[in-house]
């Protein structure tokens, strides 16, 4: 018997406790390709998500002085500590905040916000200054960033049939999809395969059309990459029958399939609530929230909970006070939630927003969003997040 | 290079692609005649009037949820129409170099407006302007309600600058980062204090506002204007060589020729800045028509689709499928990123935008389904809260017809399929591709394949 199947059978046969302590590096280089992989999962809230109806500070008089119409009453606050709690229609989230699982940063943003949503939006995923203008994402500055694991387009994918700038770097991009099946069976348009499978020559030249045939092939080998190890995992959790629900069910089907992908991108649309919020609102919180948990308790079952980190952001919060058509406005900072099963500060990580300390009526940021991006680079991606945000940030301590 | 090489490249570059139907009597002409005649077809600047009125939408929001909720659909409504209009025109007209630098300008001075009428007037001024002088250009688009207020200068007021037009003036329109200090840009702002528009979509002046104390500027000291402002800017030759600079990668090549680019700069500057003399150099410089200068751009997704607009005759029953390409390829008119416009070149290129561009002619050509749906832009959100709309994977026939009879018409009897493919593409043919055409069951098959292929993104 070989030594190294000697070792894999030992490790089958009796439990991974079983082997003598001088084995471990063999066995966790072995286990490297399966679960060495730590992923994030960045959810993306489109339109400008109100936090302060998100994450209520019920405890503040402020609040309720300020949307007499729109503020969630008391009572059905779902309380999470003396001054803050959860909209109702995230009810399913208490169970994981309980449990140590969900970690909220409150009044993050930048400086000179920005209240439009594509340029915010444009901020938030390229990571720039809010007067800079960068053609570059930050996950694909990430990919371009001189990491061992990042050669792949699937080290960083977009569940979702177009690609946001977030995952675009300057060399490397992420890749889309949606469905790995209907994606493989695109590429196998026999047409293509033609194309692909002649132009070995070709693709290696530097110029543009070499650069095209290098995306075609890294497209065809990853979509078969990704449709013949995904498939060999069928997803036992039960997700809502909802867009984002079936988004995260992907993801949770990529991770435990054992894809070689570090970072998962998706994204909820409907927060730009101007008129008649509440009812809107919570239609898409509850989408969000209850197929977030499905997501969370599903890996916690089948142990990647601890591997994995997952931020929810919004390009601004809205306005303190609610506008005359019982909605609100466009605002600036907003809390970010984080959910992962090993946080180093679970539950609230900072202090409430400071209600009475108002930036011509905005909420001041205290926490740069690219010091949550940092964290995430220098503590889960294991890059240096000064390679990727073009200045070094100090990041938090949330893991 | 052969004459007719020579002229498809020009009309690659300088229009949408020569089409089948313009080979005949482009291949007689010499290039400089070609040259000419690309002038002449451009002389014609009708403006696009797709939005008739200049609707009130301040008031409009004043009204009730209905109110509202209908305004937002009749927005909707207009800017659909205006991205459609331009798309049919840039697709039918015979002033191809007109629009193609009206695209280039539309990009260059990039700006978004929620309101239609704003847009258009914006986008008919850099149409009007596109091959005329660069100052005019500059002052009227300066002037315009939409930049005014996409650069928040209605808010630029004595005492309370706002620098947001100012800065991006010079970083963006003119001279470039790094040829200005903070201090010209608090400066300049305080020359634009004062300019605004009215109710009816006109500049106004508004004195009360200036601030008409005393400014440098680059040097120079004296009560500015923003006209004054403008003209300091454009006495920098460094304007002449960045808009230059920009020129060259969006009609030669990405990587720009130093050489080459002072050239250009020179001719602009002493011709002060007119537009027309600049492009006739370039169109009559022999490094124009060098190999390396062919079929090395990446087409940005409203070349490929007018393109083949142009060269097929397609008609759509469905316009908004047209804006559903825009978006799942990442260039809806009207909608750049941000305010330095789209980036371009590779940029244009990822996995999922390559298989749409390639998926795309099959369903456009052949009757096919569109089964994706692509992104909403940001600024949709408004309008898909107020109608509860979640995106849902649409399976839709396209509905589109290529007009073959027409087609079929203009390419002489006798061509074979290699020929056909040798004349849609600006690429020299691959062997496989060559060899997949020889098995081609006829001419449509054979086209099909061809414009399904990388090299087809190159212009």
């Amino acid at each position: 018997m070989k030594r190294r199947d000697f070792l894999r059978n030992t490790a089958l046969a009796s439990g991974a406790l079983m082997i003598p302590a001088f084995l471990k590096p063999f066995e966790a280089m072995a286990m490297d390709g399966i679960t060495g992989y730590k992923n994030l999962v960045v959810i993306q809230l489109s339109g400008g998500n109100d936090g302060l109806n998100t994450v209520v500070p019920y405890g503040n008089d402020i609040y309720y002085q300020k949307r007499n119409t729109i503020a969630i009453n008391k009572p059905d606050v779902i309380t999470l500590n003396e001054m803050q709690g959860l909209n109702p229609a995230l009810s399913s989230l208490k169970e994981i905040y309980d449990q140590g699982w969900m970690s909220i940063i409150n009044s993050v943003g930048y400086p000179n916000p920005d209240r439009s949503h594509f340029r915010s939006m444009d901020i938030w995923q390229t990571g720039s200054e809010s007067n800079q203008f960068l053609t570059t994402g930050w996950i694909g500055r990430y990919l371009d960033a001189n990491c061992a694991t990042c050669k792949n387009p699937y080290t960083a994918i977009e569940v979702d049939d177009s690609l946001s700038l977030a995952m675009k770097g300057a060399k490397m991009k992420g890749i889309a999809v949606e469905d790995p099946y209907k994606l493989y069976q695109t590429t196998r348009e026999p047409f293509f395969k033609e194309l692909v499978h002649d132009h070995t020559d070709a693709n290696l030249n530097e110029d543009n059309l070499g650069y095209l045939y290098k995306t075609m092939a890294e497209t065809y080998s990853s979509a078969s990459y990704i449709q013949q190890t995904s498939k060999t995992y069928q997803v036992t959790g039960e997700y809502p029958a909802t867009p984002m629900g079936n988004q995260l069910k992907t993801v949770s089907k990529f991770i435990n399939s054992g894809l070689q992908t570090r970072v998962y991108y998706v994204s909820l649309s409907g927060f730009d609530t101007h008129v008649n919020q509440q009812n809107q609102q919570e239609r898409v919180l509850k989408i969000y929230g209850d197929a977030v948990t499905a997501f969370i308790k599903d890996l916690k079952k089948t142990g990647k909970l601890d591997d994995t980190l997952v931020m929810t952001f919004s390009e601004f919060g809205r306005r303190v006070e609610q506008n005359a058509s019982n909605g609100t406005d466009h605002g600036t900072a907003n809390n970010v939630m984080i959910f992962g099963g090993k946080l180093k500060k679970a539950g609230f990580y900072n202090d409430a927003p400071d209600l009475a300390q108002l930036d011509n009526g905005d909420l001041k940021y205290a926490v740069d969003f690219r010091d949550v991006y940092a964290t995430l680079l220098d503590k889960w991606l294991d890059v240096n997040n000064s390679q990727v945000l073009g200045q070094s940030f100090k990041g938090l301590d949330f893991v | 290079m052969d004459n007719l090489r020579q002229i498809k490249h020009l009309h690659a570059r300088a229009g949408f692609g020569l089409s089948f139907e313009d080979e005949k009597a482009a291949g007689k002409h010499s290039i400089k005649k070609a040259i000419a005649a690309i002038f002449k077809a451009s002389e014609n600047e009708e403006p696009i009037n797709s939005v008739q009125v200049n609707t009130d939408y301040a008031m409009l929001a004043k009204g009730d949820k209905d109110a509202k909720k209908q305004l937002m659909q009749m927005q909707r409504e207009e800017e659909k129409a205006l991205n459609v209009a331009w798309i049919n025109r840039m697709s039918t007209t015979d002033a191809v170099l007109r629009e193609k630098m009206t695209l280039f300008w539309h990009n260059h001075f990039a700006c978004r407006s929620k309101d239609s009428f704003s847009a258009q007037q914006l986008n008919n001024i850099q149409r009007t302007n596109a091959l005329g002088n660069f100052r005019e250009l500059l002052l009227e688009v300066s002037k315009s309600p939409a930049m005014l207020q996409f650069l928040n200068n209605q808010q630029n007021k004595k005492g309370h600058p706002n620098e947001n037009f100012a800065r991006e003036l010079m970083e963006l329109f003119t001279i470039g980062r790094g040829n200005y200090t903070e201090q010209d840009v608090k400066e300049s702002a305080r020359a634009f204090t004062g300019w605004g528009f009215n109710k009816d979509g006109e500049f106004i002046f508004r004195q009360p506002q200036h601030d008409d104390g005393e400014k440098t500027f680059l040097g120079k000291t004296g009560n500015l204007t923003g006209e004054d402002i403008i003209n300091r800017l454009l006495e920098q030759r460094q304007t002449a060589v960045f808009i230059s600079t920009k020129l060259y990668k969006y009609l030669v090549n990405e990587i720009p020729d130093p050489a080459h680019v002072n050239a250009m700069a020179d001719v602009f500057y002493n011709g002060n800045y007119e537009i027309k003399p600049l492009l006739e150099f370039v169109f009559t410089a022999p490094w124009f028509y060098q190999e390396q200068n062919t079929g090395n751009l990446v087409k940005s997704p409203v070349e490929f689709l007018v393109g083949m607009n142009r060269q097929f005759f397609i008609t759509y029953q469905k316009p908004e499928v047209l804006l559903q390409f825009q978006k799942v390829l990442g260039q809806v008119l009207f909608y750049p990123p941000n305010v330095a416009g789209w980036p371009g070149g590779r940029n244009w290129i990822d996995s999922s935008s390559l298989m749409f561009r390639l998926k795309i002619p099959s369903t456009v050509l052949n009757g096919g389904l569109i089964d994706f749906k692509g992104k909403a832009d940001p600024e949709e959100e408004a309008y898909i809260a107020a109608n509860r709309n979640q995106q849902v994977t649409v399976n839709s026939k396209v509905q589109a017809q290529p007009d073959w009879d027409r087609l079929f018409k203009a390419i002489p009897a006798g061509t074979t399929n290699q020929q056909v493919a040798a004349f849609l593409l600006q690429t020299n043919l691959s062997k496989t591709l060559t060899g997949e055409l020889s098995n081609a069951p006829d001419i449509k098959t054979a086209i099909i394949q061809t414009v399904s292929t990388p090299e087809y993104q190159l212009t």
